[in-house]
């Protein structure tokens, strides 16, 4: 899942991977410009609907949902 | 059992009918205060989508109202935002809260509100006349969020 604008970064706002994934694996499954934001410290990243302490750290396996967050504008 | 009703809304709502209810339910209160904001109509701005991410935004709300009744002697609690697309004039956010004593029900949706407005899962962006423009959050949000922080 990409939100925000990160979801223009990879042209839809899903994407469908092959896993395992970790977090090098992910990086280079995406698209450069893509890849590259989410190294911002600012863009958070969740596993299954739980935010991830150090996204350096992922391990996604098959059937996982990784979702991709920008910093929020609020509501 | 304090009374909590939050809510995302995936269409156009009008307040009156959740403020009503809302307030017949907490029968014996000292008052209640509402807080509706809508998008404001800007001649350059078509219009706003809003957009959530469903595992942490409606939890992430649900979380600030425990908050608020922690931190306020609260009877209830009404928190509902909209998603998807908007118009300005458009209610956007309604919170309500009832309480006992003034004081609390008004410092309660203040506090509600500068959290919606800067911490809430919510991404927003704007069309406009050469498309759309994603929203950065203000830095007066931040200051608003800021008051609350002792």
């Amino acid at each position: 899942m990409l939100l925000g604008k990160l979801a223009d970064l990879g042209g839809a706002p899903t994407l469908t991977l092959t896993a395992p994934l970790d977090w090098a694996g992910l990086r280079a499954a995406l698209p450069p410009a893509l890849a590259e934001a989410v190294d911002d410290p600012r863009n958070r990243v969740a596993l299954n609907g739980a935010l991830l302490a150090d996204k350096a750290a992922l391990q996604a396996a098959d059937g996982d949902e990784i979702a991709l967050l920008p910093p929020v504008s609020g509501g | 059992m304090p009374m909590c009703d939050i809510r995302l809304l995936p269409e156009m709502f009008l307040p009156g009918t959740l403020i009503g209810p809302f307030t017949q339910a907490n029968k014996g209160m000292g008052g209640v205060c509402t807080f509706v904001g809508e998008v404001r109509p800007d001649s350059e701005v078509e219009a706003l989508e809003l957009s959530h991410y469903e595992p942490l935004t409606l939890p992430g709300m649900h979380a600030l109202a425990d908050r608020a009744f922690d931190r306020f002697t609260l009877m209830g609690l009404l928190m509902v935002h909209r998603v998807g697309m908007m118009r300005p004039g458009e209610p956007i956010v309604c919170v309500s809260a009832a309480a006992l004593h003034r004081r609390d029900a008004i410092d309660a949706v203040d506090f509600c509100m500068d959290h919606l407005k800067s911490a809430a899962w919510f991404w927003k962006r704007e069309k406009r006349a050469d498309g759309w423009h994603w929203i950065e959050p203000r830095e007066g949000d931040h200051r608003d969020l800021a008051r609350w922080q002792n």
